[in-house]
C-alpha cells in the first residue's frame, strides 16, 4: 500500500513538473504541507527541548518526549507527550486524541497524585506549556478553517495567504506560509493582525532528512509584541516504529511505554 | 523544642543549600545516573501559615515545617523501582520525620498485565476533590493546613494488579494491613466533639484503635472499566473499613474505631457540549450497623456526584460538581441519637454539597491563580481554598494560600473547622 503512495506521489510529481505546475490549487499545496509536516510515517518519535526566552532573556526549559500515531494519513491522530523537565512536571503525561472532526479528547496525568485528569477542550491558539507555541502549532491547524490564496510563486516556494472563516475564534487576521516547492515543508509563517501588522513569526530553522522524510529539527515562533520567543529542538527522531494504539490509554498514562522512557 | 530547633536548621539549610549547591546537585544527578543508572529528583521547600482566629485548643501557628524531598527512581527496562521519601522538620509538632512516600516496583509479568507492589499513591474515580469509589487513604490534616496537593494522596502499602483486555480493564488492589486516612483528631487542628457536645482540640484527642492485624484487617478494591465512543465507564467495589474511624467503642473510655464498610458503585466521564462532564455514585454498605440502628457506628449511604467542566476563557477554566450524601434507615438513625441524648446534633438526611473550581493562568502560564469552594446549602457551611502559585524559574515557586472554613453551627462538616482557618506561604526550590 505504502509503495503504492510513493508510486503515485512518483506520477503526481512527474506530471506537475510539465505546464500543469500551475494548476495546483491552493488548497491543494496546503493539503500537501500538512502532510508534510504533521503527517511524517505512520507513527513518530522525538525528543523536543523548548527553550523560552522572555523579553528580558530570562530562560525556561521545556523538555519532552512526544510519540504521535496516526490513525489515518491527514486524519485523526494520537499523541504522548512525556515531561522531563523542569522538575515541578517531570513524569506528567499529556495525552491527546486529535480528531479532525470534533473536539479532540485530552487527559493529563498527575503522577504524585497518580491522577488521571480528563481536561475540557480549549481555545487550541492558547500557548503549549509555557512556551510560545500554540497548541495549533504543535499539532496542526485544520485545513477547512481557513480560506486559501496562493499570492506568490518563486522558484523554489509557494506563498500562500490563509484568511480565517470565523475571525472570532482566533487572534490573527491573515496569516502568510511560505511553502518549500521540493517537499511542500512550510518554512515560515507570518501572522497579521487587524492593523496589517506582522506580529508573529513561525520559522523552521533546521530542516533535515530522517529515514527519507523532510523533518524539521529546530523551530521557532517569536512573538514580537512581547519580545519572546521559543526555540524547539527536536533529536532522537525516529519514523515508524510501530507504535501502538494501546499506547495511547490510560494504562500507559500510569506505566509510561518503553517508547517515552529512552 | 528540639523539634523547633530542628526545623530552623533544616529552614536554614534549605535556603542555603540551593544557592551554594545547585550546580553540584547536578552534577550528582548526572554522575548518579551515569554510574548507577538511578535518576535522581525532588525539592527543598519551607512552608508557614498562621491561623486567622484565635483557638484556644491550638497553637496560632498552622504550619511552620522544612521538606527535602528525594525522589530515586531506575528504569531497568522489564520493571521500574521507585523511592520517594521526604525529611521534615515539622515546628507545629516539634518532631523532625522521615515520610517514606513510595516505595515501589513495577512490571508486566505478561503482555496483559501490570503490576505494582509497595508503597504507592493510588487514585482512580471522577470527583474533583470529592471521593465516592476512590477509597484509598486521604490526609486531610495535610489538605487542610495548606501543604502541597501531593500531600493529599495519602500512601497504601499495597499489590496492585490490572488486566487489559479488547473488552474490559479490571484494577485489583490489595492491602494486606489497613491504611486510614489522616483525620482530623485535634492534635492539630480543632474539631466536633460529640461526646463532649463542644469543639475540642488538644485538649481531647480520642484513643484511636487502629486495624493492624494482617489479612484479618485487609482491604480489597475492583476496578472495572472500558469506554464506549469516548465516554469512560468504570464499576467499582471495594470491600474494607470506613477510612475514618467511624465508629465509637467504650472499653471503658471512648474509643474510635475503623468499622467494616463494602461501598459498590459506578462511574462515567465524557465530553458534553464542549466541556468534560462526569457522574459517579456509590452505595456505601457499613456492615457493622446493617439497621442503622447503632448510635456509634456510621449508618450506610448513597452517594451520588455529577460535574462539568469547561473552559471560560483563554487559560480561563470553571468547573462545578453537586455532591450527594443520602443516609439510609434516617428513621433508625433519628431513634438511635435521641436514645443517648445527641438529637440536638443530628445529621440530616440528605448532605446536598456544590463545589466550584476556578483556575486562570496569568505571565506566560507561570502565575496560577485557583480558586477551589466546597458548599453546602443543607449543612449552611463552606471551605473556601484561594490559592496563587507563581513560578519565578524553573527551580524555584513561591507559593501564597488559604483554608478558610465556615458555618452557622459548630457540628457540621465544614462549620466545626471555623477556628482552624488559615493563611499560608511557601518557597520551593525543585531539582
Amino acid at each position: 500500500m505504502k509503495r503504492f503512495f510513493v508510486l503515485t506521489a512518483a506520477v503526481l510529481l512527474f506530471a506537475t513538473q510539465v505546464p500543469a505546475e500551475a494548476a495546483m490549487s491552493a488548497g491543494e499545496i496546503v493539503h500537501r504541507a500538512n502532510l508534510a509536516s504533521y503527517y511524517g510515517g505512520d507513527d513518530g518519535k522525538a525528543k523536543v527541548k523548548m527553550t523560552i526566552t522572555d523579553s528580558q532573556g530570562r530562560k525556561r526549559i521545556r523538555e519532552f518526549i512526544i510519540l504521535r500515531r496516526d490513525e489515518t494519513d491527514g486524519g485523526d491522530q494520537k499523541f504522548y507527550v512525556y515531561f522531563r523537565k523542569p522538575s515541578d512536571v517531570r513524569k506528567m503525561v499529556f495525552m491527546v486524541h486529535k480528531h479532525v472532526n470534533g473536539d479532540d479528547d485530552r487527559w493529563l496525568y498527575l503522577p504524585k497524585l497518580d491522577l488521571v485528569k480528563r481536561i475540557a477542550a480549549s481555545d487550541k491558539r492558547t500557548s503549549f506549556v509555557g512556551s510560545n507555541f500554540f497548541y495549533e502549532d504543535v499539532s496542526g491547524r485544520g485545513e477547512n478553517e481557513d480560506t486559501h490564496k496562493l499570492v506568490q510563486e518563486t522558484d523554489d516556494h509557494y506563498v500562500i495567504e490563509n484568511v480565517p472563516k470565523d475571525p472570532a475564534t482566533v487572534e490573527f487576521a491573515s496569516y502568510k506560509v511560505w511553502i518549500r516547492k521540493k517537499d511542500f515543508m512550510p518554512e515560515k509563517a507570518e501572522y497579521t493582525d487587524k492593523q496589517g501588522r506582522v506580529y508573529r513569526v513561525v520559522e523552521a530553522l533546521e530542516i533535515k532528512e530522517i529515514q527519507g522524510i523532510p523533518t524539521v529539527t529546530k523551530s521557532r515562533v517569536r512573538d514580537l509584541n512581547s519580545g519572546g520567543e521559543t526555540v524547539s529542538e527536536f533529536t532522537g527522531i525516529r519514523y515508524n516504529i510501530g507504535l501502538k494504539g494501546s499506547i495511547f490509554t490510560e494504562r500507559y498514562l500510569r506505566r509510561p511505554p518503553r517508547e517515552a522512557r529512552r | 523544642m528540639r523539634g523547633l530547633r530542628l526545623s530552623a536548621l533544616l529552614l536554614a539549610a534549605a535556603v542555603a543549600l540551593p544557592q551554594a549547591a545547585a550546580a553540584s546537585v547536578r552534577d550528582l544527578q548526572d554522575r548518579l545516573y551515569d554510574v548507577s543508572g538511578i535518576e535522581l529528583g525532588g525539592f527543598v521547600e519551607t512552608r508557614a501559615g498562621l491561623r486567622t482566629d484565635r483557638d484556644q485548643d491550638e497553637k496560632d501557628a498552622s504550619i511552620a515545617e522544612a521538606r527535602i524531598q528525594f525522589d530515586l527512581g531506575r528504569d531497568f527496562g522489564w520493571a521500574m523501582t521507585r523511592l520517594k521519601v521526604d525529611l521534615v522538620g515539622d515546628g507545629v509538632e516539634e518532631v523532625a520525620a522521615t515520610e517514606v512516600r513510595e516505595a515501589n516496583l513495577q512490571f508486566s509479568p505478561f503482555e496483559w498485565m501490570d503490576v505494582k507492589a509497595g508503597r504507592q499513591v493510588l487514585t482512580w474515580g471522577t470527583g474533583d476533590l470529592l471521593f465516592i469509589n476512590d477509597l484509598f487513604p486521604k490526609d486531610w490534616e495535610s489538605f487542610f493546613i495548606g501543604r502541597d496537593d501531593e500531600n493529599l494522596k495519602a500512601p497504601s502499602d499495597a499489590l496492585k494488579a490490572s488486566v487489559f483486555t479488547d473488552t474490559v480493564n479490571l484494577d485489583f488492589v490489595w492491602t494486606p494491613v489497613m491504611n486510614g486516612s489522616r483525620y482530623i483528631d485535634g492534635s492539630r487542628l480543632s474539631y466536633w466533639n460529640g461526646v463532649v457536645g463542644r469543639i475540642a482540640g488538644r485538649d481531647y484527642i480520642f484513643a484511636d484503635d487502629e486495624r493492624l492485624e494482617f489479612f484479618r484487617d485487609s482491604e480489597f478494591a475492583l476496578r472495572a472499566s472500558r469506554t464506549v465512543a469516548g465516554v469512560e465507564l468504570a464499576l467499582y467495589g471495594y470491600y474494607g473499613f470506613w477510612k475514618t474511624p467511624e465508629g465509637m467503642e467504650f472499653t471503658p473510655a471512648p474509643t474510635l474505631y475503623y468499622p467494616r464498610l463494602a461501598v459498590w458503585g459506578a462511574s462515567a466521564r465524557g465530553q458534553l457540549l464542549g466541556g468534560i462532564a462526569n457522574v459517579e455514585a456509590g452505595y456505601y454498605d457499613s456492615r457493622e450497623d446493617s439497621g442503622g440502628s447503632d448510635p456509634f457506628v456510621r449508618n450506610s449511604e448513597v452517594r451520588f456526584l455529577a460535574g462539568f467542566e469547561h473552559e471560560l476563557g483563554r487559560d480561563f477554566t470553571g468547573a462545578v460538581q453537586y455532591y450527594l450524601e443520602w443516609m439510609q434507615d434516617y428513621s433508625a438513625y433519628e431513634e438511635s441519637q435521641n436514645l443517648v441524648g445527641m438529637a440536638a446534633y443530628a445529621k440530616d438526611e440528605y448532605r446536598h454539597l456544590f463545589t466550584l473550581r476556578l483556575t486562570k493562568l496569568l505571565m506566560q502560564q507561570n502565575l496560577r491563580l485557583s480558586l477551589f469552594t466546597y458548599y453546602s446549602p443543607s449543612d449552611h457551611d463552606w471551605y473556601l481554598r484561594p490559592k496563587a502559585n507563581y513560578k519565578v524559574t524553573d527551580q524555584w515557586t513561591v507559593e501564597a494560600g488559604a483554608n478558610v472554613f465556615g458555618g452557622r453551627d459548630d457540628h457540621t462538616f465544614w462549620g466545626q473547622f471555623e477556628d482552624n482557618t488559615n493563611v499560608y506561604v511557601s518557597v520551593r526550590y525543585g531539582f
